[in-house]
């Protein structure tokens, strides 16, 4: 085991600003990312919904 | 088809956009002293030093040259898309390749020739010995035709394309890494005496891919562009 | 383009390759890539804890760069994804190219943002070490310079898709590009890294310290695997949106469970 405590750990012998700033960017676009991807999906998916409501309420109309 | 009608053709491109282009002799000139004008004002950012113009001179030059080319990308295909020539090219017996590679001949004869031939003169203005304007021109001799080619294949994916101009150089640009390196890095080389022959060289080496590869490339781009 | 057609048309009479395709169509991989997505998720967990584990407790302090190193645990995997993940894209756009597969050039188009955020984050945390290793945010070393004209070369690709709104011409374009990218990227770092030594001399190497334990290498290369699974889930994610966008009009997304309730 490398560290003594928590507080060394976090600490990362001097590099915290460094390391911490690597790890953290990479963390965030991480959790950003597959975000943006499955909000695209539903949004797909939305408009997708409303397309075909807008389909058959046209063809309600029309059909006697 | 012959191989004397295909070099006909090829000829009669070139022949063709020459022609137009003097017709049109602003375009060039455009070109022209964009160039003069970016090189020009690097003094005046950096300072009058003359020990510093010189080193920087041999990228200050290129990366104008290639701006330079970058800009004038944009007319070379265009004109032909907008009035439908192209369209007829695209259906004509002879292979698109052929007159691609005319249009691009074409190209770098009104963009990297009057270049190269105008560096020596701003050369002058860094202070830059003979030997090494000798090694300039040379170095613009070989390589923007290079850009011409691999600049061609970028014209021709944004065809007709939202915000072309931008898009071209995005495209392009990242792609004439290479040339830039070795091009400003043979004048380099002449001027810290270690001789610019292995620079050139590669240069030769990178145009007879381009050579080869991208008119290929571009009339693959073009016909996409004319679906 | 009339050439493919007729590529397509020489191939399609091989039955097993038509078989091959019929697999390779939206309307089955749309739910494949469905069941898929949590499994890769599951292994990008499972190996980004083990590398995280392995790079912060198993892994010795280095002996010149102290603590600061355990960067190499994200830098050089994001590193190794960015290229991966161009070649990758490459293959699917030329085969998109070559066999007018619709697929194929849904795949690219869905990996070139997550390859873009590889480039950037090896950019990124290449910054965050070389200012503690050299002093300095940004040196130009050889594989930094090459690295941020990758993400240059991602930009483009990207840029040239969202431009054109023809799905079919932005696939087609966007494979030209690609394949040009492809063939270019050696030549693009063999020049930078001649232009490198030739400049700096002897610059310090970020991934090879003399004394490289096995446990680094462990660490990293669990870390690797873990940016895999993640891209693979994520691009399986965006090219199930892309799908459901231009298939819209196909019979077989209006059956679709999600859509129907």
């Amino acid at each position: 085991m490398n560290w003594g405590s928590a507080s060394e750990f976090f600490a990362m012998g001097g590099h915290a600003l460094y390391v911490w700033g690597s790890y953290g960017a990479c963390a965030l676009l991480m959790v950003v990312e597959p975000i943006l991807a499955r909000k695209r999906r539903s949004q797909a998916l939305t408009e997708l919904k409303r397309e075909i409501r807008a389909n058959q309420d046209s063809q309600d109309e029309t059909t006697p | 088809m012959g191989e004397t009608s295909l070099f006909a053709a090829l000829g009669a491109v070139i022949r063709r956009d020459l022609l137009l282009a003097m017709r049109r002799k602003s375009d060039v000139l455009t070109t022209l002293f964009f160039f003069i004008i970016v090189v020009s004002l690097f003094p005046l950012g950096i300072g009058p030093e003359m020990a510093m113009l010189r080193q920087i001179a041999p990228g200050v030059l290129w990366v104008a040259a290639l701006l330079a080319t970058m800009l004038s990308l944009n007319r070379l295909f265009a004109a032909d898309h907008a009035d439908g020539t192209l369209e007829q090219m695209a259906l004509s017996a002879v292979p698109l390749g052929v007159l691609v590679t005319g249009k691009v001949i074409a190209h770098w004869l009104l963009s990297g020739l009057p270049l190269a031939l105008l560096a020596p003169v701003l050369g002058l203005q860094f202070d830059l010995a003979t030997g090494s304007l000798g090694v300039l021109v040379v170095s613009l001799l070989i390589g923007t035709p290079v850009l011409s080619l691999i600049g061609a294949v970028g014209a021709a994916l944004t065809l007709g394309v939202r915000g072309g101009g931008v898009l071209v150089s995005l495209l392009v640009l990242p792609l004439y890494v290479p040339v830039l390196i070795f091009g400003a890095g043979a004048v380099e080389a002449d001027l810290t005496g270690l001789g610019a022959t292995a620079h050139l060289s590669l240069l030769a080496a990178f145009l007879a891919l381009a050579a080869f590869f991208g008119p290929w490339a571009t009339t693959v781009a073009l016909r996409i562009a004319l679906e | 383009m009339g050439n493919n057609g007729g590529f397509e048309n020489r191939f399609g009479m091989n039955t097993r390759l038509i078989n091959w395709f019929g697999y390779a169509s939206p309307a089955t991989f749309y739910p494949l890539a469905g069941k898929m997505i949590p499994w890769f998720w599951a292994l990008a967990a499972l190996f980004g804890i083990a590398g995280l584990y392995v790079g912060f407790f198993v892994a010795p302090t280095d002996a010149q760069q102290g603590e600061g190193y355990r960067i190499i645990f994200i830098h050089v995997p994001a590193s190794w994804m960015s290229m991966f993940i161009y070649l990758v894209m490459a293959f699917w756009a030329a085969l998109g190219l070559g066999f007018n597969t619709r697929l194929s050039g849904m795949m690219a188009t869905s990996l070139a943002p997550t390859g873009a955020l590889m480039a950037f984050l090896s950019l990124w945390t290449g910054a965050l070490w070389g200012k503690p290793m050299w002093g300095a945010w940004w040196v130009w070393d050889a594989r930094l310079t090459s690295e941020l004209i990758l993400f240059f070369l991602y930009i483009g690709f990207i840029a040239l898709q969202s431009a054109i709104d023809d799905p079919r011409r932005a696939d087609k374009a966007g494979a030209v590009l690609a394949l040009v990218g492809v063939v270019n990227i050696p030549i693009i770092y063999f020049s930078v890294k001649w232009w490198n030594t030739l400049h700096q001399g002897a610059s310090v190497s970020l991934t090879r310290s003399p004394s490289m334990a096995q446990t680094m290498l462990w660490g990293m290369l669990l870390m690797a695997l873990a940016f895999w699974m993640y891209a693979i889930a994520v691009s399986l994610t965006r090219v199930r949106a892309i799908i459901l966008e231009r298939e819209r009009h196909a019979g077989w997304v209006e059956e679709l469970e999600e859509v129907a309730t």
